[in-house]
């Protein structure tokens, strides 16, 4: 086992792409992400790989579609307002299938916003953002180390669904230093047979393209990938849930946010409170059928975010009415205290009932 | 019987798509000849741009990526970092290029990426049915310049080869036509140099072959060929703006 390091969470997720054998990074600064930028602008060239600072975040993620198309292991990363600009592109890797990594660090918005911490970009990365019906694999990790799992995670997800995937972070979790163990990986990369690499000895091209003009096609296409997303959903979700047995009220939260959260259980447990939490680690595909069924002890839900409310409506829909599902979120690049959500932990059970 | 003329093993055996008198036949011919004398085919990596050769995979008979608008010289840059060592072509049109990717062509010249373009400048957009693009003319009519295009409202046209010439990184730039055999001859000799200079490593090569848009010109194959050559040339001259060779004579 390798030894313990001390690493900042940005850069953690760069050394975690260079073992999970990505060897081509593009990318465009951005705070407070810009140290992954960098961080790979040093390390590509000493594993021979290619570190190259596109013109535009729009620039990068064509980057990223040409060199996933052409069959590499692939990485860019943003935060917020680049990662807007990259929409099309993604729009466009997920309709050619095409397997890649995609780092958001979110910052507060909307529009210029921020450099401090969010968790605005929810809709945006789980629901679209950019044109068509696709989905993202999308991934929260709540620290250091998981930035580096699920990194890792991400380049074998992206592959085996032929899929984008995207590391949902922020701010704060790009910017906080935790000691971390980069695992040690074995597996053989996988084949790509379809990639555009020169037909070679092959006897028809292969194509990489999205564009279907004729409906029937296109709906077709549509299908083969509403099937994956349907096999994703079956296959790939994720969460944690924490002394939820016992508990009156579930906290729902995710990220940076699903740290605070924890401590704020640990206040109110000690005052007498029956609180859990709820944690979704893939937001697509999110989580509904174990939450759903929290509803059948719980008495109520408490969704906590920094945005105005965009989780909270996919926990309604998981919950469907059954339990109330009450919301807090701060936004702005404001971060929730452990205080405050205790707070707000207290007033829902005072609402509900149970203690 | 000796064969003095057959399709080239670059192009697949179908029908074009293109309207009648449009000059996008002729230039994908003359790429998947070059292809084939320079024996790459199975080492050629294509990107097909957004515009009327959107369709471009399906004639070539090379691997190929199809772009975003405007994109195709960051998806190539993508592709050739991946494989050096393959032939890399971008083909796009002028609102593709000189319009939404300026940006993304501009900055692949300026990295002196080692890949090819084949710039298509026929003076309006094609696909999206005749409107004004950058290298409108300027009292050209079009549907959004129905009045001609106005310089007071939209300024010149950009001259791409004249822009791209400026920069240090690019190797080769040359504008051609292919409106007659002679120019055929000499705009096929710019496509293999451009491609040659990809061979050596020596940086990026774009080739600007002006070209007629009879549809959307609302003219005869004939008649636009004859515009193209009273109008199009005397605004974009035809000529090689700047090669490694004449760099290295200045020197």
């Amino acid at each position: 086992m390798a030894e313990k390091v001390l690493m900042k969470g940005n850069e953690a997720i760069g050394e975690a792409a260079v073992v999970a054998g990505c060897r081509h990074y593009f990318g465009y600064p951005i705070t407070p992400q810009t140290e992954l930028t960098e961080y790979m602008s040093r390390r590509m060239p000493q594993v021979d790989g290619t570190f190259l600072q596109a013109e535009s975040e729009i620039a990068a993620i064509n980057m990223v579609y040409g060199a996933s198309g052409a069959g590499a292991r692939v990485m860019t990363s943003s935060s917020s307002p680049g990662i807007s600009l990259k929409m099309e592109g993604i729009s466009y890797a997920a309709g050619a299938q095409l397997p890649c990594v995609i780092v958001n660090m979110m910052r507060g918005g909307p529009g210029l916003g921020s450099i401090q911490p969010s968790q605005s970009d929810y809709f945006q990365a789980t629901k679209g953002g950019g044109h068509g019906d696709y989905r993202l694999i999308v991934l929260a990790p709540n620290s250091v180390q998981e930035l580096v799992d699920m990194t890792i995670l991400a380049f074998d997800l992206a592959d085996e669904y032929r899929n984008p995937v995207m590391i949902l972070g922020d701010g704060a979790l790009g910017q906080m230093m935790e000691p971390i163990v980069f695992p040690v990986i074995d597996k053989k990369p996988i084949e790509k047979p379809w990639a555009a690499v020169g037909m070679k000895k092959r006897k028809t091209p292969n194509i990489i393209n999205s564009l279907f003009l004729k409906p029937e096609k296109l709906e077709e296409h549509n299908q083969v990938l509403q099937a994956n997303y349907k096999k994703i959903t079956a296959e790939q979700v994720r969460f944690e849930k924490v002394l939820t047995d016992d508990a009156d009220l579930i906290l729902v939260a995710y990220g940076i946010t699903s740290r605070i959260a924890r401590t704020a259980i640990d206040i109110v447990r000690s005052e007498g409170y029956k609180v859990g939490l709820f944690r979704p680690i893939s937001l697509w595909p999110f989580p509904s059928a174990p939450l759903q069924e929290l509803g059948q002890s719980a008495k109520a839900f408490l969704t906590l975010e920094l945005s105005a409310g965009q989780l909270v409506e996919d926990v309604k829909l998981a919950v469907n009415g059954v339990r109330p599902v009450h919301f807090y979120g701060r936004t702005g690049g404001m971060i929730m205290s452990p205080k405050e959500v205790a707070e707000q932990i207290k007033k829902v059970l005072s609402f509900e009932g149970g203690k | 019987m000796t064969v003095v003329f057959k399709r080239p093993e670059s192009l697949l055996d179908v029908p074009f798509h293109y309207c009648p008198g449009c000059h996008h036949g002729i230039i994908h011919r003359l790429v998947a000849e070059i292809i084939d004398e320079l024996g790459v085919r199975e080492n050629t990596i294509g990107v097909a741009p957004v515009g009327c050769s959107v369709l471009a995979y399906d004639y070539f008979n090379v691997d190929m990526l199809e772009a975003a608008h405007g994109r195709a010289p960051a998806v190539a840059t993508g592709v050739k970092r991946v494989h050096p060592d393959s032939v890399v072509f971008t083909y796009q049109g002028d609102g593709d290029l000189a319009a939404i990717g300026c940006a993304e062509i501009i900055h692949a010249a300026a990295r002196g990426e080692n890949f090819t373009t084949i710039f298509v400048n026929n003076a309006i957009y094609g696909m999206t049915g005749g409107q004004m693009a950058p290298t409108t003319l300027i009292d050209q009519v079009t549907t959004t310049s129905p009045y001609g295009r106005s310089l007071q409202n939209t300024g010149h046209p950009i001259h791409v080869c004249e822009l791209l010439s400026t920069i240090e990184s690019a190797v080769y730039v040359a504008r051609v036509a292919v409106n007659n055999p002679a120019n055929m001859t000499k705009a096929k000799a710019a496509i293999k140099t451009a491609f040659q200079h990809q061979l050596n490593g020596d940086g990026f090569a774009i080739v600007e072959v002006l070209s007629t848009c009879p549809t959307n010109w609302g003219m005869a194959p004939l008649k636009a060929n004859k515009w193209l050559e009273d109008n199009m040339m005397k605004v974009f001259p035809l000529g090689v703006y700047k090669s490694l060779e004449v760099k290295k004579d200045v020197k």
